[in-house]
């Protein structure tokens, strides 16, 4: 173990070692890789094979890699994004006003339904070159990533402890080592998890953003998730199962060389007094500690960055920072009235363009339509519930099993559901069933199993005195059930469920239209009816469908989830 | 004053008020002055609300005073003054740093280069006794341990004053005790790298065994209610009968029943909302002392200090609870002392249903706010009242954490005597189950 080597002796042993020339070449093949395809993107639209795939499965490594950057990049601007859009939420009152109701609009708001749109506005800043797709592509990735990164940066940073900011203001550190001292570290932990759940998201949309269709145009950027596209165009269900293997792959290799390091690393800014008992390093994290230049390189890296966030600057002289009360007050006022002039204007846009598209029937229709798809989610919730919370308890409640089962639920939420839908498609086409039932429970396929891992979390963290109590008391049955579990797990149950309520609504877009080969089933509900308006480029009933599909998320989550966890949280925590 | 000694501080009429909605501002300090000098230890002391940390953040210049005006050696202050560094009650370290980060902060922030700043936190790490542990990270350590940082940390940058806000009251006695012993030792050393100490506390004796001076805070509004020398040469001895006699001094100056203020003919009549009651003192701690005082050995009479000294409680702890008891006239205290009376005596010998009768008496005779609340209910055809519209009417008359207090209170001891029953959940009081 490195912790045996005393730090003198370790400074003497920088000599590279055998695994210094393993992470040379991992990291040298990673470079060229890299280099391979970043060329790929900068050929014109039409070079042949530019925007074609193959279903040779040879080309799946190739494919997975260009795939993985795509989401990487995505990720990427998922992070400029946090650190711009949250940092301003947070530290501005009057930006924040704006800006925290908008982030939390665009989270509910099926983006997937303007894709089409974003394509034709990237193609358009390229001309003819196969970067305009690959932005297209990775902007899609990247709406599935960043609102939840950026507000867990703003909450995080809105609940700094009171005695730390006090501190770092008495010892006079400027608001930029504040930021990188204090905000940012205490931020790590949360957005460290946050980021990975992103990359699980981000993955369903790869399938739907790397080939488009414009009009009657298919463009098909090499990619896991174009390859499946045409596996599932060709009916060949061999190549779904290559395409399957190879992401089970990729998103093994980037959990493994990652996240486990990066979230055994964040452990160090968890907010705890308390020493806790942690888990073994990870592998990765194990090599990188052990590779003399790796470390080394980490450690200048490291060095660099502190030394960074170290620096005295300072973005306004500090006597200047108070207003008066009147003259904040004015510039208020100011900012409301100019607030109010935008809000007007885009609502006579919104207005005049619906009056000109649009009629009241359209509307009426697709309330209709979002009544039937708000029916699916409410039995789908119900169904997966039932089905879940008691395999979770009983996960739970047994570490051993618990440790097993939470990554293997945290993978499969990963999984992209879509690539599943081939064999119920030909289910339901043999059997001749009514694809308005049928077609439904593909909508929770990719995202019971938040249920399933929030439940077995709370399930793992339930006071063992309090099981012994019950035990004792001899309470089972159905009035353990009651009385002890579920309240004992509830603000869990509610958490994985908000979650996986908002991401069916948005795999109802994918899920009420499925095809296999020419075959198209086709399910009544507001996905379908956003499916088939991009389907044609009729741009007003997209927008009137993502709409009408955004208000019935926020309304679901305002009036259910929202009071649902707010009781949770007064009265079933234990604290 | 002594004009050659140097003047650090000179706080004059500082009055810090929060404003409110409604017409009356909430003054948490009125009318405070301080001067600190080189070459002392000076104490803030009082109850848990009295202001104390409040002017321990406006000299350190975190806080603006509403008014007054607050001097750092001659020179108005605005913003956080240099030269001043502070201790945290909740040691404020951060979690992510080791402690040779933590303790390199406070010169990072002021642009020390990096050697420099390594060898004077190494300094000020061995002169704490913290030699060795310059790379364990806070959470491994033990609170007497993180303190070391929080006060290595304050110390490393010379600071001509040290702030310290409670820094004991986190520890156990045992630590607590080692931890002051070894400041003071440094101190007449003449080894802390500190012209002067100002340190808020509530234990009277922890102020009577370090500082050279002790300014006792009055409540609600704070003030300044008397200022205190002590004499005594360091290091001092808590049984030394002149020690006890200043701490006992100091409870009795604590217990002391402010004088009613003199009000105007046409003053509208005292509210019921209008004083707080004091948190945390649940119906099971009133009778605990209750019969305590009754019995052995103190047969009705006892000397708080020591009282407190046998129950292993804190000033802080003791003082609300002889208040309560005082309030409702269970017993009464003079000079330090507290005496239980005849209804007192009588709720210690009843039985539980009684005791709740003899409880319910007192509340509806002397705790006005009870009385309203249960008028109220009476009056309702349905027998309920929002919660709600008794914390607004107390925040017009305090701050409200006091006001959450004083509602709490009120909902525990009225439950207990049963006048009235609450919901938790709809934040209403009711008259169901009561007979």
């Amino acid at each position: 173990m490195t912790a045996t080597i005393l730090p003198s002796l370790a400074a003497a042993r920088r000599l590279p070692n055998f695994w210094d020339a393993v992470a040379i070449v991992v990291v040298f093949g990673a470079l060229i890789g890299g280099l391979h395809v970043a060329q790929g993107t900068l050929v014109p639209i039409d070079t042949p094979g530019a925007t074609q795939v193959s279903l040779d499965p040879a080309n799946l490594p190739e494919y997975a890699v260009r795939t993985t950057l795509r989401m990487f990049a995505a990720l990427f601007a998922s992070l400029v994004f946090t650190f711009t859009y949250g940092t301003a939420a947070a530290k501005s009152r009057r930006l924040g006003l704006v800006l925290v109701p908008v982030l939390d609009i665009l989270q509910s708001v099926p983006i997937l339904g303007f894709l089409t749109f974003t394509v034709v506005f990237f193609m358009r800043l390229f001309p003819g070159n196969v970067l305009g797709l690959e932005f297209a592509a990775i902007f899609a990735i990247f709406t599935s990533q960043a609102w939840n990164m950026a507000f867990s940066l703003y909450q995080s940073l809105k609940t700094v402890p009171a005695d730390l900011a006090e501190a770092s203001v008495s010892f006079h550190l400027t608001a930029w080592q504040r930021f990188w001292r204090l905000e940012v570290p205490f931020a790590v932990p949360g957005l460290v998890w946050n980021t990975m759940m992103s990359m699980s998201g981000g993955w369903f949309f790869v399938v739907a953003s790397e080939a488009v269709s414009v009009g009657d145009h298919t463009w098909k950027l090499p990619g896991i998730g174009s390859y499946v596209a045409m596996a599932l165009e060709e009916r060949d269900i061999a190549a779904v199962l290559y395409a399957i293997a190879a992401m089970l792959v990729v998103i093994l290799l980037y959990d493994q060389l990652l996240f486990r390091p990066l979230v055994a690393w964040s452990a160090r800014f968890r907010f705890e007094t308390t020493a806790a008992s942690t888990a073994a390093d990870p592998w990765m994290l194990r090599l990188l500690r052990r590779t003399r230049l790796l470390a080394l390189a980490g450690e200048t890296f490291g060095r660099t960055i502190s030394a960074l966030g170290g620096l005295r600057v300072s973005f306004r002289p500090r006597s200047a920072r108070k207003l008066t009360r009147t003259a904040s007050r004015t510039v208020d006022a100011v900012l409301l009235v100019l607030l109010g002039l935008a809000v007007a204007w885009a609502a006579w846009r919104l207005g005049s363009f619906a009056a000109t598209e649009l009629t009241w029937s359209d509307l009426g229709q697709t309330v209709g339509l979002g009544l039937i798809t708000l029916l699916r989610v409410v039995v789908l919730m119900v169904l997966a519930s039932l089905v879940w919370v008691p395999i979770g308890v009983w996960l739970g409640l047994r570490p051993v099993w618990a440790r097993r089962a939470q990554p293997l639920a945290q993978f499969l939420a990963a999984f992209p559901a879509n690539l599943l839908f081939p064999p119920v498609v030909l289910f339901i086409v043999h059997y001749r069933l009514d694809p308005d039932i049928w077609l439904t429970p593909l909508m929770v396929l990719g995202t019971q199993w938040y249920i399933l891992f929030n439940v077995v979390a709370g399930a793992a963290a339930f006071p063992g005195d309090l099981r012994e109590a019950a035990t004792n008391f001899r309470i089972g049955g159905l009035l353990w059930w009651r009385k002890v579990i579920v309240p004992g797990i509830f603000t869990y149950y509610v958490t994985g469920a908000i979650t996986a309520s908002g991401g069916s609504w948005n795999a109802a877009i994918v899920a009420e239209v499925a095809s296999w080969g020419d075959t198209k089933l086709r399910a009544h509900g507001l996905g379908a009816y956003i499916a088939a308006a991009t389907d044609k480029g009729d741009m007003p009933r997209v927008v009137l469908g993502v709409a009408v599909m955004s208000a019935f998320v926020i309304l679901f989550n305002r009036l259910l989830w929202h009071p649902l966890y707010a009781f949770a949280q007064r009265r079933l925590t234990l604290t | 004053m002594d004009a050659a000694v140097e003047s650090l501080v000179r706080v004059s009429h500082c009055r810090q008020a929060y404003h409110k909605e409604a017409n009356t501002d909430l003054v948490v300090l009125d009318d405070v002055n301080l001067s600190l000098r080189a070459g002392e230890i000076v104490a803030l002391l009082g109850r848990s609300g009295s202001g104390k940390s409040t002017l321990l953040r406006i000299v350190s210049g975190l806080l603006r005073p509403t008014e007054g005006e607050v001097l750092w050696r001659g020179r108005r202050l605005d913003g956080p003054a240099d030269g001043v560094a502070m201790v945290f009650q909740s040691f404020a370290l951060f979690p992510w740093l080791t402690v040779q980060e933590n303790v390199e902060l406070g010169l990072e922030a002021r642009g020390v280069a990096r050697a420099e700043r390594e060898r004077r936190a190494e300094a000020a790490i061995d002169l704490i006794g913290l030699g060795g542990f310059e790379s364990a990270y806070p959470k491994e350590l033990s609170g007497g341990m993180r303190q070391r940082v929080g006060l290595a940390r304050a110390l490393v940058v010379h600071p001509d004053l040290l702030l310290m806000d409670e820094p004991f009251s986190a520890l156990d006695v045992l630590t607590a005790e080692t931890l002051r012993t070894d400041l003071i030792d440094l101190w007449s050393e003449g080894k802390l790298p500190v012209k002067s100490v100002l340190m808020v506390t509530h234990n009277i004796e922890e102020a009577v065994l370090m500082c050279d001076r002790i300014l006792v805070f009055s409540s609600n509004p704070g003030r300044v209610a008397s200022e205190l020398i002590v004499p005594f040469p360091h290091p001092r001895n808590r049984l030394d009968p002149a020690f006890r006699q200043m701490v006992d001094d100091i409870y009795a100056l604590m217990t002391r029943r402010p004088k009613p203020e003199p009000r105007a003919l046409t003053a509208e009549p005292v509210s019921p909302m209008a004083n707080p009651l004091p948190s945390r003192v649940g119906t099971n701690l009133i009778s605990g002392l209750l019969e305590t005082l009754a019995g052995e050995p103190y047969h009705g009479r006892a000397d708080l200090p020591a009282l407190a000294g046998a129950l292993q409680y804190e000033a802080d702890e003791l003082l609300p609870l002889a208040e309560a008891l005082q309030m409702l006239q269970f017993a009464v205290t003079e000079e330090g002392d507290i005496q239980i009376t005849e209804t007192g005596r009588r709720f210690v010998e009843a039985e539980t249903d009684q005791r709740k009768r003899i409880f319910g008496e007192a509340l509806r005779m002397h705790v006005p706010l009870v009385r309203m609340i249960r008028q109220v209910l009476d009056e309702r055809w349905n027998h309920r009242a929002s919660a709600v519209r008794f914390r607004e009417e107390l925040e017009d008359h305090m701050s409200p954490d006091y006001a959450d207090d004083t509602l709490r209170t009120v909902i525990g001891w009225g439950r207990y005597a049963e006048l009235y029953s609450y919901d938790e959940e709809e934040e209403q009081f009711s008259l169901e189950d009561i007979a």
